[in-house]
């Protein structure tokens, strides 16, 4: 294994993805620190799904480097692979498994030997069923745990996939618009479990919600057509005039 | 906590696998220990039209453990069947020997035919059953993971992969079809005298391949539902609704698929090696595409994604097929087979055993109290 390159656990650097000529991300550069929270804003297509299908391995930029924890180039690694490594995805539209039970779907994100050949001999053992209570006692979805997830209220997938997120137990989570279509009361809940969720893990969360970027109370990066047009606290990208200019003066 | 193991099988599988161990000790015993004027006398050739059915529903069987639970719709299916099919033919070939029109000990009597002076190497060793039976699960295995492993590593999905599975399978019939492909060309194989020893024509014979092709269903479903309720199992159906979520979660979807795959392609094969002896023929339009799409419609029919309805809707409708092409229906059987298929789309999207299932379920509901009332009537989010 290279020595480490970096002391970011999730460092990007002159990343380019073009799709048809259109830039969707130009030159991205940023840095994630270890047990940072960091948000991400932007306008519409400002590239901030782009950056997270780059980083979970569904995209290959044309060129730019990714590392992750100073050693791995994920730009040549898998889906898999790069979820095995420790970074957890939650995507915009909340999609959990519909037709397995909650506690099922948990149960299939915990951490453990992904192979083929380990789940046909799998069997349940207490230290998985503890492991389980423990997220039904973060998430709070344990009087649904057999219930259909297809079932569930919007709010209550998004809860799920938090809950499958950290069931994988990964270094790094990256969040994609967790609270789109939740109510105020909801909001307010989301923002408090990923703060309790941040005490252990590093997290990037990509919001819309300004209400919400504000009760994170984290450092904020503002990407613009692919690129970052400013970094810093929400007072002060809110005080950026390019950034009033492209998001906030619209 | 119970282990996902130790839930059991359900009560429908219980009950199926009763049924049809049943059937395999009554059917021959009905036939061979009762006086034909019984009116409880089963005639011989029931026997083996059932023990088709049975061969029928190990197949769908297969089909289901890919269709309904990993949602890989292989419209190619009767290759593996055929393939199978194929190596206990050419093992009940090499038992006729010397009673052959020509009399050739060792070749089979189109070779004879064709002037062949030698037998083709992947003729050898197959006078043994005990290769012949190795070749039933390896040709099939071996040909569904060579093209699993291009097809899913490269995630051909969807209906491109259901187009590619009906060109391998159509490729298949017309190499077969080929004379000197060695496989008997247009005719295949059949005029098959003895299975082990046993002449394949006697009553005794023909109701021990139907016990036997009873068993292996009976196992084969055993097997099929341990393998759907274990992780692997979730894992599956989590590929079916979700293939880039499970991606992410870690799973390395492509293994899953070959592994699946695979064995359902060695459960073809294995249906098609008990098929051949009790029809007496194998030949290149077992791989027809309109078989496989034909067996795809019975796992329709009966209920995909329940394991129990995949053997129902193979023996449903190929009753339905016996029954309708021996009168003067048999022109329509095909109007029949495609209204079917139209039919269940529309008013049973889930099938026989599906409905059943659905609406069992629906029954019991209100018994259990639900644990969040405040969910309920909530509107799902757009999808």
């Amino acid at each position: 294994m290279d020595a480490r390159e970096t002391s970011a656990l999730l460092y990007l650097d002159g990343v380019t993805v073009s799709f048809d000529g259109f830039r969707a991300l130009n030159e991205l550069s940023f840095t994630i620190d270890p047990g940072e929270m960091r948000a991400i804003i932007g306008p519409n297509g400002a590239g901030k799904t782009t950056m997270m299908d780059v980083v979970t391995g569904k995209t290959r930029p044309e060129k730019g480097d990714v590392l992750f924890d100073g050693i791995y180039r994920l730009t040549d690694l898998y889906e898999s692979d790069i979820a095995e490594l420790g970074i957890g995805r939650k995507f915009q539209k909340p999609t959990v498994f519909e037709s397995h039970t909650v506690e099922d779907n948990l149960r299939l994100a915990l951490k453990a030997d992904r192979r083929a050949r380990a789940a046909l001999i799998w069997r349940d053992s207490v230290d998985e069923a503890t492991r389980i209570d423990r997220l039904f006692e973060t998430v709070r979805l344990g009087a649904l745990r057999s219930r259909l997830a297809g079932s569930l209220s919007h709010g209550q997938k998004q809860w799920l996939e938090i809950g499958m997120l950290l069931a994988q137990e990964p270094k790094l989570l990256l969040v994609d618009e967790p609270v789109a279509g939740m109510t105020d009361a909801e909001t307010h809940q989301t923002a408090e479990l990923l703060k309790e969720i941040n005490r252990a893990r590093t997290v990037v969360v990509v919001e819309h919600d300004m209400t919400f970027v504000r009760a994170l109370g984290v450092k904020v990066t503002v990407l613009h057509e692919g690129t970052v047009i400013a970094e810093g606290s929400i007072d002060q990208v809110s005080a950026n005039e390019r950034v009033i200019e492209v998001y906030l003066g619209r | 906590m119970i282990s996902l193991f130790a839930r059991g099988f359900d009560r429908s599988t219980t009950t199926v696998v009763l049924i049809i161990l049943g059937l395999a000790v009554a059917v021959p015993l009905l036939n061979l220990m009762l006086p034909p004027e019984s009116p409880f006398h089963v005639p011989l050739y029931i026997v083996s039209l059932w023990g088709k059915y049975a061969s029928y529903a190990i197949l769908a069987l297969s089909i289901d453990l890919i269709w309904g639970y990993c949602g890989i719709l292989s419209l190619g299916h009767g290759a593996f069947f055929a393939l199978g099919g194929y190596a206990m033919g050419m093992y009940l070939m090499r038992q006729i020997g010397t009673r052959g029109v020509y009399a050739n000990p060792i070749l089979p009597d189109f070779m004879v035919f064709l002037n062949w002076d030698h037998l083709p190497f992947y003729w050898w060793g197959l006078n043994w059953f005990a290769y012949a039976a190795v070749m039933v699960l390896l040709v099939p295995g071996l040909l569904a993971f060579v093209f699993g492993w291009f097809a899913f590593r490269s995630r051909v999905t969807g209906v491109y992969l259901s187009i590619i599975t009906q060109a391998l399978t159509f490729a298949l019939m017309l190499g077969f079809f080929r004379n000197n492909f060695g496989f008997g060309g247009n005719n295949g194989l059949t005029d098959f005298k003895d299975v082990l020893g046993f002449n394949v024509q006697a009553a005794g014979t023909r109701g021990a391949l139907f016990a036997i092709t009873c068993v292996v269903l009976a196992a084969a479903l055993m097997m099929c539902r341990a393998i759907v309720m274990s992780k692997f199992g979730l894992v599956l159906i989590a590929i079916r609704d979700a293939e880039s979520r499970t991606r992410f979660l870690g799973y390395r979807v492509e293994s899953y698929k070959l592994l699946v795959f695979t064995l359902s392609a060695c459960i073809a094969g294995v249906a098609g090696a008990l098929y051949v002896p009790q029809v007496g023929i194998i030949n290149p339009s077992e791989f027809a595409p309109a078989n496989s799409i034909e067996e795809v419609i019975w796992v329709a029919v009966g209920g995909r994604g329940t394991l129990t309805g995949a053997i129902l809707g193979a023996v449903v409708v190929n009753y339905g097929k016996t029954y309708f092409t021996s009168g003067a229906l048999a022109a329509y059987w095909l109007f029949v087979l495609g209204s079917l298929f139209v039919g269940v789309t529309l008013l049973l999207p889930r099938g026989i055993v599906g409905t059943i299932q659905h609406l069992w379920s629906g029954r019991r509901r209100p018994d259990t109290p639900d644990p969040d009332p405040q969910s309920v009537g909530q509107p799902a989010p757009a999808e």
